[in-house]
């Protein structure tokens, strides 16, 4: 029975580690600086959670107590990582896109980036 | 019930913080549950002036249905994403831009939404239009950009709106 816990756990590791492992081959082998912010969600996601759910699975089956402090984890990076992502991609549209670029915005015409007034102050472009 | 709803005026955020604070501590004791009680009345209680219009939860099954959707979505795009950046040829992939024209208008479901589609690998949300009735989300892989916004609408956004509006 231990063995078989200690298969459950090794799985999740494994499981973790390959998608992690993806996440960050994804950041160097995608090319366009867009594609590239895919690969911190995945590790998020998949990656760290299945260290969570091992380091949970290992409390309880094998250390014999309840420790469920991991979730918390999960839940803080539920609330910060999509903030993150969107500061970023929000960096990237005002510095390298133009309206034309994206999609139609529908009733409201520009993108809340793009829509700010025109007569102010243009960021520096020569630094990046 | 009026001195109750004072003292409690955000009973599911006192719930949270408790929760919360029990799952810090690690370890069910009096002890912890008291303090994260304590922290449960106090933090709502001096917060309240920064939640005036808060939406009112209305459908309690279809929030776990939801939480349920997304996981098993995430588990699923993790897998497809992983398929994209291990056998496909990078040159034959379609990164796209896709507008989602929004039906929700309450904030608190449009920040839900736009952190999902975030968190589920494969799309991120990248802006809202000027006035907050357009999404803007990058795809990693959309041949057809289309088919996302309506699964993104009918998967997700027909949940949300059964459960904040």
């Amino acid at each position: 029975m231990h063995s078989l816990f200690e298969l459950l756990i090794a799985f999740f590791l494994i499981v973790s580690g390959i998608f992690g492992f993806v996440g960050s081959y994804g950041m160097l082998k995608l090319k366009d600086p867009m594609s590239r912010l895919h690969a911190p969600t995945k590790a998020t996601t998949l990656g760290v959670g299945g260290v969570l759910l091992a380091s949970i699975f290992h409390s309880i089956l094998i250390e014999r107590h309840l420790s469920l402090h991991e979730l918390l984890i999960t839940l803080f990076l539920f609330l910060t990582a999509p903030i993150t992502a969107l500061f970023i991609a929000k960096w990237h549209i005002n510095r390298h896109e133009t309206p034309a670029d994206l999609p139609d915005a529908g009733e409201d015409g520009l993108w809340a980036t793009h829509a700010v007034p025109q007569d102010e102050e243009k960021p520096d472009q020569t630094t990046n | 019930m009026k001195l109750l709803r004072r003292i409690f005026p955000h009973p599911h955020l006192t719930i949270l913080l408790t929760l919360v604070w029990l799952l810090l501590a690690n370890k069910p004791s009096l002890n912890s549950l008291l303090f994260g009680l304590l922290l449960g009345i106090v933090i709502p209680f001096i917060t309240q002036p920064y939640w005036p219009d808060r939406p009112k939860l209305r459908n309690w099954p279809m929030v776990v249905e939801y939480i349920l959707v997304v996981l098993w979505d995430i588990v699923l795009a993790n897998i497809a994403v992983a398929r994209i950046i291990l056998f496909k040829r990078d040159e034959d992939r379609e990164p796209n831009w896709v507008s989602i024209p929004l039906e929700l208008r309450t904030p608190e479901a449009i920040t839900v939404l736009a952190g999902t589609i975030t968190m589920t690998p494969g799309t991120v949300s990248c802006d809202l239009s000027a006035q907050g009735h357009n999404l803007l989300v990058h795809c990693l892989d959309a041949p057809d950009p289309d088919a996302v916004r309506d699964q993104i609408k009918s998967r997700y956004e027909r949940r949300l709106k059964e459960i904040f509006e």
